[in-house]
Parts: structure tokens; sequence; C-alpha cells
């Protein structure tokens, strides 16, 4: 744990910088720290290419279907445990009550999350997290990073995954091992996820981490609105 | 049959089939004229769904077919022209007709391949499609449908429509809150800055011939 805190340490000391230099940036420009960026995106693509994706892609070609998908939907329950929380941050008492049936029905009936009973009832999955809380309360995305081996990520959405990380079940469990285990399980399950849309962004891109900025910048601003975002101004003829 | 039986049969055969394509003509054309715009998206997403299902050599993966496929029943439905002008910006308003025509064309086909590509990784889904919430006589509106995934959460797929002589056409695609011009007006403004229009379609034509991205 104490190499993982590290790790999350080491992740966030970009952030904690750029948040210290963003004060000083004006609003309009998102990636003020590009060409720092860039290096931190090829970075990212070795190691990623040659060591991340190759285990995950084995996990994804080798784990029996139904394991991952039981994987998928405990770290999905602890995901809507942090929903119901960051609904009521943001004064959503319906979609909180909501959440917190999924998570009751989840953990309840279907083995601590392991199988998504609530999902084949159709209670829709919220998807609310301390990122979108802080948006809500108007405070500023911050520069854009990309972070190695985490990916894209704004100043605020990293503060969001620091208080996660911190509050986490998985955090608080005493045992080493199980710990570890479960906090890679975490990435892997994370990682496979991204990995179709991965393919299609290399289909599509003409430069992926542009691409990849603009796509993140806008979902996230798309979440944060709850899926009505301020229309952007055109530059039509 | 005498010789003039067979003809009089044969010009009424021949009657009866003009009469018979201007019947459908004329049925077709108001139905086409005013389809709405969720009718449209619902029918061409069904129609594209029911072949990705059936057709075998889209199973088998044939992306040259698949490709074929999506050029004759989907791209009509789009605005090229429109999409192109909103993804490149003062760019297009300073390119030559020619330029434009070029920049249009590659766009379509790197927006095929990836549509292409699409359809192959996300064949098991269902569509859901939300009420048109628009003014009867608005000409710009968006269409909102919904791909369900078993125990995720829903993505979002929204198509921004205009009205044309020739129907409704789509300008934009906006999935899961990321837009599809949006995305592709930084890379566009990003290759303008460092090669002109010139350079933004060598860079197209060069992806689309299936060079890796950088």
């Amino acid at each position: 744990m104490i190499r993982m805190h590290r790790m999350l340490c080491l992740a966030t000391m970009p952030g904690i910088v750029a948040l210290l230099a963003g004060c000083a940036m004006g609003p309009t420009r998102e990636d003020p720290f590009e060409p720092m960026n860039r290096v931190s995106y090829k970075v990212h693509q070795v190691v990623d290419g040659n060591i991340v994706k190759p285990v995950v892609q084995a996990y994804v070609d080798y784990t029996p279907k139904v394991v991952q998908r039981a994987i998928g939907n405990f770290f999905g329950n602890i995901d809507d445990m942090f929903s119901v929380v960051n609904d009521m941050l943001q004064g959503k008492g319906d979609k909180a009550g909501n959440d917190l049936g999924r998570v009751i029905t989840n953990t309840g009936f279907g083995v601590l999350g392991l199988i998504d009973v609530a999902g084949s009832a159709n209670i829709p999955k919220g998807n609310e997290d301390f990122g979108q809380t802080f948006g809500v309360w108007g405070i500023p995305q911050g520069p854009y990073l990309f972070i190695p081996l985490i990916g894209p990520m704004t100043v605020r959405d990293g503060g969001g995954w620091l208080v996660r990380g911190y509050a986490s079940p998985v955090a608080h469990i005493d045992d080493i091992a199980a710990r570890n285990v479960l906090w890679t399980l975490n990435l892997v399950d994370l990682r496979a996820s991204a990995l179709q849309a991965e393919n299609l962004l290399n289909q599509a891109a003409l430069d992926p981490y542009t691409f990849i900025r603009r796509s993140y910048l806008q979902r996230r601003e798309y979440l944060v609105y709850d899926g009505k975002p301020p229309p952007a101004k055109e530059d039509e003829q | 049959m005498t010789f003039v039986q067979t003809q009089h049969a044969r010009r009424c055969a021949g009657a009866l089939r003009w009469l018979a394509i201007a019947m459908l003509a004329l049925a077709a054309l108001p139905a086409f004229a005013q389809e709405a715009p969720d009718a449209l998206v619902k029918r061409v997403s069904q129609e594209a769904l029911t072949i990705i299902k059936s057709d075998p050599r889209v199973q088998a993966g044939d992306q040259a077919h698949i490709r074929d496929l999506i050029e004759a029943k989907i791209a009509p439905h789009f605005d090229m022209d429109r999409m192109t002008a909103l993804a490149a910006g003062r760019a297009y308003r300073q390119a030559t007709p020619e330029q434009r025509k070029r920049l249009a064309d590659e766009f379509k086909s790197l927006l095929i391949r990836t549509y292409s590509n699409a359809l192959n990784q996300y064949r098991d889904q269902t569509l859901q499609y939300e009420p048109l919430r628009a003014e009867p006589n608005a000409t710009d509106v968006t269409v909102r449908t919904q791909v369900m995934r078993p125990g995720q959460t829903p993505v979002s797929i929204d198509y921004s429509m205009e009205k044309t002589p020739s129907g409704w056409k789509a300008y934009d695609v906006i999935v899961g809150g990321v837009s599809l011009v949006t995305n592709y007006r930084d890379e566009f403004t990003q290759q303008v800055r460092d090669g002109g229009v010139d350079g933004l379609i060598k860079a197209l034509a060069a992806k689309n011939a299936g060079a890796p991205a950088k």
C-alpha cells in the first residue's frame, strides 16, 4: 500500500505543480502544458503499449467472460457508492435514492456487487464522481494534463481521483496482498474497458493526442452538465 | 393468340407498368419529402441494424463491403459540405472550390472508414429512440438516441440535423457528449497551421490510405 500511495503521489505531482502554475494562466487556454503533456503522452504510449496493454489484452482474451463481467460489476458497484455520495453533494436527492437502491440491491443480492441484479431489473446506472461534483460547485477545470498510465485528466478531475483513492473501500482493506490485488484488478478492468475505444481512436484521429484531449474535455463538460452542456459557439461561414 | 390480341396485351401491360411506376412515385414523393427527422434516423438505423445482423459478408468482417453499404445507405443522409465547413472553419472559407471538394471527399472517406470499424465493434447493442422535442416548423433539430448495453450506463448518440430541399440531413454526430465536428475542428486547425489547406488534405488522404496515426 505504501507503494500504491507513492505511485499516487508521484502521479499527482504534475497535477499539483500544474495547479500552482495554472493560477497564473488565463482561462482561455485549456492545455498550457502541451509540450510537457505531449512528452507524457509519448512515455505513456511506450510503457502502455509494451507492458500494460499486452497484460490487459491477455486478461480480456484468456479470462472467462463471466469472471470479467463479475469483476467489472464489483468495481461498478463501488462506482455506484461514489455516485450516491456525489449525488448528495450535488443536491440530487432522486438520483441519490436511485443509486443507493442499486448499491443495496447489488451488494445484498448480488454477492457484494459481483452480479448486477439491479441492472437486470433495469434500474439505470448513475455516473457521478468527485470531479463532476467540483464542476457543479463551480470550481474551474484547470489545466489539462496527460499523465502516463492514467491518461487524460484536468486538475479538477485529478483532485476528484485523489479524494476517491483515499475514500475507496479498497483503500481500507487491512490485508496488504488482497488490497494490492484489488487495486491491480481495478486498473486492469478500467484499462480493458478502453480497448475498443482505442481502436476507434486510432482509426479516426489524425493526431491522437489532440483527439483524446478534445474528446475528454467534451465528455467531462457533458457529464458535469448532466447531458445538457451550454451550446458551444459555431465557427461557420 | 392472334397477332392483334398479343399487340393489345403488350400495350396494356406497358401502360399498366407506367401507371404503376407513376403511382409508386406519387406515393413515395410526399412520404420522403415529409419524413420527419426522428423517423428518418429510426428508419436508417433499423435498416443498418438489419443488414448488420443478416448480411453474411458484414458478419465475416468484409471491410470493403461494409464501406460500400455505408456509402450507399447512410452517407446520403449526411450533409458532408456543411460538416466539412464546420470542422475546417476559417480554412474552409478561404479554400478554393477545388480544395473544398477534395477536403469534403477525403473527410467523407475517413468518416466512413471509422464508422465501418465502429459497426464491427458494437454489433450486439440495441438502440432506443427518444421522442423529438422540436417546433413543427423547425429547420434545425437534434434527434436523440441511446445505445443500451447490459450492465452499463447507456451511451447517447445525438444527431444534429437540418432541413434541406432533399430531406433532413445530419451535420454532426454527438456520441456520449463528444461532438465529432468539434473533435475534428481541433485536428483540422492544427493541420492547417502546419501545412495549409493542402497539408490538411494530404494528411487526410494519407490517413485514408492506411497510414498509422503519428
